[in-house]
C-alpha cells in the first residue's frame, strides 16, 4: 500500500514511488499536482495566492504560486527528477460566494489559475489536465502509480484527470 | 511590524476575546429573539492558526459546512465570515420553519435565505457591539452564501488573512439552548489599514 501523504493550505510535499499526496478542500485556492513520467517522482503545493510581490520578509514561501512552484520543483530536483519530465495537473480556483458587485478580491481564484497557467508556462512545463473554475470545493489525490489525479467534490461527483 | 496578526500580544488578544464575548452576546440575544427560545453563549474561544492547521476545525476540511460572508465598510472596511457546522444549520432552519428538529436539510431556496437572514442578523448584532465600543461607523454589506466543504469555504477568509499574514485570526462562538448546540465559527478580517484604526480606537495601541 502507498503511504498517503497530507499537503496543508500554503504547503508543499515531494515524495518517492510508491505514495499518494493530497490537498483537502480546495476552495479559491490552486493545488498543483506535479509527477515526474521517468522516475515516478510526485510533488504537490496548496497555493492562496498569485504573486509573492505583496509578500513580506517573513512570509510562507509556498503560499504563493510563482515562490511555491518554485520551491516544489527544486525539491524534486532534490529527490532526484529533471524538471523535462515533469507534467502537472492543477484543480481548484472556485469562486464560493456569488456577490452582486464586482469586487475584485472576490475573483482571486481565477487570478490564481492563471498566475498558476503563467509559472509553469515559464518553467515549460506542460499542464495536461486540469479542473479550474466553478464555485464548489475539491479534494485532490496525486498517485504515483500512474500520476492520476482523483478530483473528489461535494454534490458534483469524482473524477480521475 | 511585518505580519500584522502575529504582532498582536496576550493584551491584544484579551481585547479581541472581549469583543468576541460581547459581540456574540449581542448575536446570543438576537437569536434567542429569533428562536424565541432562551440561548445561552459559553466564552468564544480566539486563537491564531497556522494556514495548515485552519481546515482541521470544524471536524475536518471535508466537513460540509454553510458560510455567510459579509463585506464590511466604513471607517474600516474589510470582510466577515459566520461560519456554521451542517447540524447547526440544519437544527436553525428547522426551528424558524417550524419543521421536525430532525428533518434533512433541503438546501434550497427558502433555507438558503433563511440561513442568510441568520447570518445578517448574527453578523449585525456583532458589528453593532464592536461600533458601539469603538465609536467606529460600521457597516455590513448584503451577505452571500455557500455550502461546502469546510477547507474551501475557510479558504476565503484565509487567503484574506494571507495577503497581508502567515496565520488567521479565528473566533469560535458555542450557543446552546441547554440540549442543542449551535456551533458558529467568526472569522474577522479587517482589511491592510484597518487592523491599525481598530486597535487604535480600541485603545490598545
Amino acid at each position: 500500500m502507498s503511504q498517503i501523504i497530507k499537503v496543508g493550505m500554503a504547503e508543499l510535499k515531494v515524495a518517492r514511488h510508491p505514495a499518494i499526496l493530497t490537498t483537502l478542500g480546495l476552495g479559491s485556492c490552486i493545488g498543483i499536482a506535479l509527477y515526474d513520467r521517468i522516475n515516478k517522482n510526485i510533488g504537490m503545493v496548496h497555493i492562496m495566492l498569485p504573486s509573492s510581490s505583496i509578500a513580506t520578509a517573513s512570509a510562507n514561501r509556498a503560499k504563493f504560486a510563482d515562490t511555491g512552484i518554485h520551491d516544489l520543483l527544486e525539491e524534486m530536483k532534490m529527490i532526484g527528477s529533471d524538471v523535462r519530465n515533469i507534467v502537472a495537473k492543477i484543480a481548484g480556483g472556485a469562486q464560493m460566494f456569488a456577490f452582486a458587485t464586482n469586487n475584485d478580491s472576490m475573483k482571486i481564484g481565477q487570478r490564481n489559475t492563471e498566475a498558476t497557467k503563467a509559472v509553469l508556462a515559464g518553467y515549460r512545463i506542460p499542464i495536461i489536465a486540469e479542473d479550474t473554475g466553478g464555485n464548489y470545493g475539491r479534494t485532490i489525490e496525486l498517485s504515483s502509480e500512474d500520476g492520476s489525479l482523483k478530483v473528489k467534490t461535494i454534490g458534483f461527483g469524482i473524477k480521475y484527470l | 511590524m511585518n505580519d500584522t496578526i502575529s504582532g498582536l500580544n496576550n493584551f491584544h488578544l484579551d481585547v479581541l476575546r472581549e469583543i468576541g464575548n460581547i459581540g456574540a452576546g449581542n448575536a446570543a440575544t438576537a437569536l434567542a429573539m429569533l428562536l424565541d427560545k432562551r440561548i445561552e453563549m459559553k466564552v468564544p474561544q480566539v486563537r491564531i492558526m497556522k494556514f495548515s492547521e485552519v481546515s482541521d476545525v470544524l471536524g475536518g476540511a471535508e466537513t460540509p459546512v454553510v458560510g455567510i460572508l459579509l463585506r464590511i465598510q466604513g471607517d474600516i472596511s474589510g470582510s466577515m465570515m459566520f461560519i456554521l457546522d451542517e447540524p447547526s444549520a440544519r437544527l436553525l432552519v428547522n426551528i424558524l420553519m417550524g419543521k421536525p428538529l430532525e428533518a434533512d436539510l433541503d438546501f434550497d431556496e427558502m433555507s438558503s435565505s433563511v440561513l442568510t437572514e441568520i447570518g445578517n442578523i448574527l453578523a449585525g448584532s456583532y458589528l453593532s457591539a464592536l461600533s458601539n465600543m469603538t465609536n467606529l461607523r460600521i457597516m455590513p454589506d448584503v451577505p452571500a452564501l455557500a455550502m461546502d466543504m469546510a477547507g474551501a469555504i475557510l479558504s476565503v477568509p484565509a487567503i484574506e488573512f494571507g495577503k497581508t499574514s502567515d496565520t488567521v485570526l479565528y473566533i469560535e462562538n458555542v450557543f446552546t439552548d441547554g440540549h442543542d448546540s449551535v456551533i458558529g465559527d467568526l472569522f474577522l478580517v479587517p482589511d491592510d489599514l484597518s487592523y491599525g484604526k481598530l486597535l487604535k480606537a480600541l485603545g490598545v495601541v
